[in-house]
């Protein structure tokens, strides 16, 4: 079960106490290079956010992690053991986004056949299904077979079989896809109470906002690479500095709003008109993105706008967050 | 509208594999193998009935009797077993090793031509010399009882090959019992006679009339109730104590056929777990792709166990099958058949990328399978050809098996050809299955 020869060494004594440790892994199906030499380490105790588009090489990184992918180069400890190893397979649990349950089962039944593919049994068991079920708040369903739960609450049961060893490193793949706000809430809740308990995570989601409630530290993955890596701030601050966006739409104007912007240190993008069509000079309206160190300089920017002619329709002003690097760094075309 | 339908359901006819073949490859396929096996019998409403044939009169009568039974094409009938390197010159069979031979299901029936023969070889007209205790002897047709056709045609065939081989002893036991009846003949009549029978020897010293030429010549098809130009008397040697013969034959072509579909089915469940992300969830944990599979044969082998048992014991309260008397034999076949249908449903699943795929080929293959083997047809309705084929079926050696436990009330050791292949068929199956497995393991 070794993924590389590389595995077989003993880790260094720095890597046995971190939870995940992945080292220059590379993965490639056919002329396909899913996952490019990706390097990076996960401190003790923290949520750690795994984030990129679709395409990017994420599920591939996941499933290299968890063991299901024979590597081309590279190598992965968990708590210093290689992937695949009995005592990796120990320390790690795993919540597939799948809903990768027995549907015919209770929720009880899913989480003693989990438990005993982790290798439990007895009253370890016994006590590992009732902390679970009071952890995904299903101690009151644990005898109704998981076809007839609610999309969150098979959620919450997809989580509880992934923790049902008790693991001191957990995966959580976009765990709260297809749920409703409470229900997402309540995952929100039980991530948080096992953070709170020492366990370390590792998030992935295509929500932005989740990763900036539950995540210490976030890595960005993009064409098999991690193209960014930091906290929410440092990502943020490494992007766009401390500026604030400012977003103008102008109405029908024979102004060149390129040119206007670019003195302005910012641009004419994807502006609509009023007759649906975008571009500045032309008779139409249009949008210009620039950036400001302060909020009072947006004055300036007005002022700029009515002195030429410009009808101002709307301003808004974002301070940049997650998505807006996000979206920076990935760019705004369509994945697959 | 309409139109709009029919090309979306074509497209999604065309894209689906598994709809596709179950429409259009499967009734071809099955109906190729039906018509191998009733097409290939060139006319003949049964195929050839293998029948041993026991000369215990050796005189020249007898002979010619017995080479109009080897020439004869509704028969294939044998003097002695088939020659080895063990044994290059067999010794032909008596009336013991016939038996056992059909004892053993070696053959349905064998034929017994009694001493006595020669000198008396019709069973009307005078009575006197030795013979039977009614002065005339009279033909034994020893059969197994599972194949209920064989001593029927033999003995049939009997009474056709008597006519056509043996004309001249015929036509002179036939002038004595007409002297005998009418008080003789004139010189004139007698000349003509004589010149007649002469001619009737030297055509039956030749090998008799030919038969092959001669179609539909023979003696009554109920010969068994007709005393015919030889006396028969047909013995059951197997399963005279049976109340239906072929009920244990079915139990287990029936069973294993349905097993075989079960098993297709519980494999298929991987395939469903790899659809869920079970599979892989599984898989990262403690669990090893050869134990899953272990896990999943063991399920699916006493799944099929159980089911056997159920139709057994069904076969034993509606038929009266003397199911507790052959517990130890039965035991031994449905573990290892149940062991190989599993390992099969395993190889099956395995193979296939999606449930669809498995249940076309699971259907093709199986039902394949039990026609060959002789799940739908019983074997002696098949040609040898067909039969041979069938030997590389589960349904074949299952149903061989059962029939030796509960037809045969052969010992356990006999079963040793049944287990073998079964229990070696499922460990290559499951290596085999394993192997193919890998494709769940790792990307």
């Amino acid at each position: 079960m070794l993924m590389n020869a590389d595995s077989a060494n003993p880790a260094p004594p720095h890597v046995e106490s971190l939870p995940l440790v992945v080292e220059s892994v590379v993965k490639r199906f056919g002329a396909v290079t899913a996952v490019a030499g990706i390097s990076f380490e996960i401190a003790a105790g923290g949520c750690f956010g795994l984030l990129g588009p679709n395409g990017a090489g994420k599920s591939t990184l996941i499933r290299s992690i968890v063991g299901r992918v024979r590597l081309d180069l590279g190598s992965i400890r968990i708590f210093g053991e290689p992937v695949g190893s009995t005592a990796a397979r120990a320390d790690l649990g795993w919540v597939p986004q799948e809903l990768a349950v027995y549907p015919l089962l209770t929720c009880r039944e899913n989480l003693y056949a989990f438990g005993r593919y982790q290798g439990l049994s007895g009253k370890a068991l016994d006590d590992a299904i009732a902390w679970c079920l009071e952890w995904a708040a299903l101690a009151d369903r644990a005898k109704s077979p998981a076809k007839t739960l609610s999309g969150g609450m098979k959620r919450r049961l997809n989580m509880a079989a992934g923790l049902i060893h008790r693991p001191r490193l957990v995966l959580l793949d976009e765990p709260t896809v297809g749920v409703d706000p409470q229900s997402r809430n309540r995952i929100f809740e039980m991530v948080e109470a096992l953070r709170t308990g020492g366990t370390t995570i590792i998030y992935t989601t295509h929500y932005m906002e989740e990763a900036e409630r539950l995540c210490d530290s976030i890595a960005i993955i993009d064409h098999g690479q991690i193209i960014a890596q930091g906290t929410k701030e440092a990502l943020v601050a490494r992007a766009f500095g401390s500026r604030i966006s400012v977003t103008m739409h102008f109405g029908a104007t024979r102004v060149d709003l390129e040119a206007w912007a670019a003195a302005r240190g910012g641009t004419a993008q994807g502006g609509t008109g009023q007759n649906g069509t975008s571009q500045g000079g032309t008779g139409q309206g249009g949008v210009v993105l620039c950036s400001v160190e302060k909020p009072a300089e947006i004055a300036d920017l007005l002022d700029a706008a009515s002195r030429d002619g410009l009808e101002i329709l709307d301003v808004t002003m974002q301070r940049p967050n997650l998505e807006s690097v996000f979206l920076a760094l990935t760019g705004k075309d369509l994945r697959s | 509208m309409i139109g709009a339908i029919l090309q979306t359901s074509f497209r999604s006819l065309r894209r689906d594999r598994g709809a596709f073949v179950m429409s259009f490859i499967l009734p071809i396929g099955f109906f190729t193998i039906f018509g191998f096996v009733f097409g290939s019998m060139r006319g003949s409403s049964t195929p050839r009935v293998h029948v041993l044939v026991v000369d215990e009169d050796h005189s020249a009568v007898s002979r010619s009797l017995v080479r109009g039974l080897l020439r004869e094409p509704s028969l294939d009938a044998a003097t002695h077993p088939k020659a080895t390197k063990e044994n290059p010159a067999p010794a032909d069979y008596t009336d013991a090793t016939a038996e056992a031979a059909v004892r053993s299901g070696d053959a349905p029936a064998a034929l017994i031509i009694p001493a006595g023969f020669g000198a008396h070889p019709i069973s009307f007209g005078p009575r006197s010399g030795s013979g039977s205790s009614s002065g005339r002897p009279t033909f034994r047709i020893l059969h197994d009882s599972a194949d209920p056709v064989a001593a029927q045609v033999v003995a049939g065939m009997l009474q056709k090959t008597v006519m056509m081989s043996l004309p001249a002893t015929m036509a002179t036991a036939g002038s004595q019992y007409f002297d005998q009846q009418v008080g003789g003949l004139t010189p004139q009549q007698r000349k003509q006679m004589d010149a007649g029978l002469a001619y009737l020897r030297r055509l039956q010293d030749r090998g008799g009339t030919d038969s092959q030429n001669s179609q539909g010549g023979g003696a009554s098809n109920s010969a068994a109730n007709f005393s015919g130009f030889v006396a028969v008397d047909i013995q059951d040697v197997v399963g005279k104590s049976k109340r239906n013969p072929m009920i244990a034959y079915y139990a287990a072509g029936v069973g294993v056929m349905f097993l075989l579909f079960t098993a297709s089915a519980a494999g298929g469940s991987l395939l469903d777990e790899s659809d869920s992300g079970a599979l892989d969830r599984v898989l990262s944990a403690r669990v090893t792709m050869t134990t899953l599979l272990a896990g999943k044969m063991t399920y699916s082998a006493l799944l099929a166990f159980a089911q056997l048992t159920l139709m057994f014991l069904w076969a034993w309260l509606v038929f009266h099958l003397d199911f507790f008397s052959h517990i130890p034999g039965f035991l031994v076949m449905t573990a290892v058949t149940s062991f190989a249908v599993a390992a099969f449903g395993m190889l099956l699943a395995s193979l296939a990328r999606t449930r669809g795929q498995l249940a076309a080929f699971s259907t093709l293959i199986i039902l394949t399978m039990s026609a060959l083997g002789g799940s739908m047809f019983p074997k002696f309705l098949m040609p040898p050809a067909m039969i041979r084929v069938g030997y590389f079926t589960f349904n074949s050696w299952a149903i061989s098996g059962y029939t030796k436990v509960f037809w045969r009330d052969e010992p356990i050791r006999s079963l040793g050809p049944e287990v073998g292949v079964l229990v070696a068929s499922g460990v290559v199956l499951f290596v085999l299955a394993r192997w193919f497995a890998r494709k769940w393991e790792y990307v």
